[in-house]
């Protein structure tokens, strides 16, 4: 807590920028069905759109530097899921990311994989 | 459709559901590193005039917040827990939540054991494998899990389990017995 700042909003007070403002009040985008663990990576393409990349996109080419997850991201940007995806789906179409699904896609997951979360929990 | 990448990292999904308060987020919390989710939701309202507007400004919305919760189990296979928001008005949120999931707990309190009616319907009916988990913070009672079963009227194969959320070993044990549970139904011959 600030004690002498003169700070007159903190984080309890929300963001200035209303998030769909970030997104220009989009609500639909190609980031609309990204699972929530689907893994994200930069592509390391350069940005090729005329409007600039945000500060938030940036941002999430950092994260994504090393594969991150959807919900990891949007936690990460503390920014509701919905813009999130909107952001994602304008970079995915900039081909500066690549989103590779879960891999629990499928209706039968993975027994071996299954057997190794077993062993990991009971090892935490 | 899955690739498969050996050295990208693996994700599977674990939900949490249950009644308002019954424990979700402490659960969560007790076995792995915790952080909010935000989902901010348009709630569609069917008023004259409301949907003829465009744009998000016609429409109420609403933020959600969801317990999330990560493990790693070792270097490129994470575990995601995902706390279903209680209110039954954010249902719409479950599907989306529930696919692909690798199983749910249903954590339930015995002084409110219809409050976890509406979620063990679901998976029953989505066929997502599942748990009944019961927070009892002064320790496991083994008879209780049987009348637990029985007043929920659940299959014999369902495994029910008493459970003291505010303690990691108890909560390892909820998400073990999930994922044995899961393996279970995916190879029934062999159970």
């Amino acid at each position: 807590m600030t004690i002498r700042g003169e700070q007159w909003l903190d984080e309890e007070a929300g963001p200035i920028v209303r998030p769909y403002a970030l997104i220009r009040g989009r609500t639909r985008s190609s980031g609309d069905d990204l699972d929530l663990i689907a893994m994200v990576s930069a592509t390391g393409s350069p940005y090729t759109g005329e409007a600039g990349l945000g500060p938030e996109e940036q941002r999430i080419l950092e994260l994504a530097d090393r594969p991150m997850s959807v919900a990891d991201i949007a936690s990460e940007l503390d920014l509701p899921l919905g813009v999130v995806r909107v952001l994602l789906g304008d970079l995915q179409d900039q081909g500066m990311i690549s989103v590779r699904a879960p891999a629990q896609r499928g209706p039968r997951p993975n027994e071996r994989l299954l057997k190794e979360v077993i062993n990991g929990l009971r090892a935490l | 459709m899955a690739y498969e990448h050996s050295e990208e990292p693996v994700a599977l999904k674990i939900l949490v559901a249950g009644g308002f308060g019954v424990g979700k987020t402490t659960l969560v919390g007790a076995i792995s590193e915790i952080r909010p989710l935000r989902t901010e939701e348009v709630l569609s309202d069917r008023g004259i005039g409301v949907d003829d507007l465009d744009g998000v400004e016609a429409k109420t919305t609403t933020t959600v917040a969801m317990d999330f919760g990560r493990i790693t189990i070792r270097e490129g296979l994470v575990v995601y827990l995902f706390g279903t928001p209680g209110q039954e008005r954010f249902w719409f949120m479950w599907d989306e939540l529930s696919y692909g999931a690798l199983g749910a707990v249903v954590l339930a309190d015995t002084r409110r054991l219809t409050d976890c009616f509406p979620s063990i319907d679901y998976f029953e009916q989505r066929g997502t494998p599942f748990i009944v988990a019961v927070n009892c913070f002064d320790g496991a009672d083994r008879h209780e899990a049987e009348d637990v079963r029985i007043a929920l009227d659940l299959d014999p194969d369902i495994p029910v389990i008493m459970c003291d959320v505010r303690r990691r070993a108890s909560a390892k044990v909820v998400l073990v017995t999930l994922v044995e549970h899961a393996l279970r139904t995916l190879t029934p011959a062999a159970g």
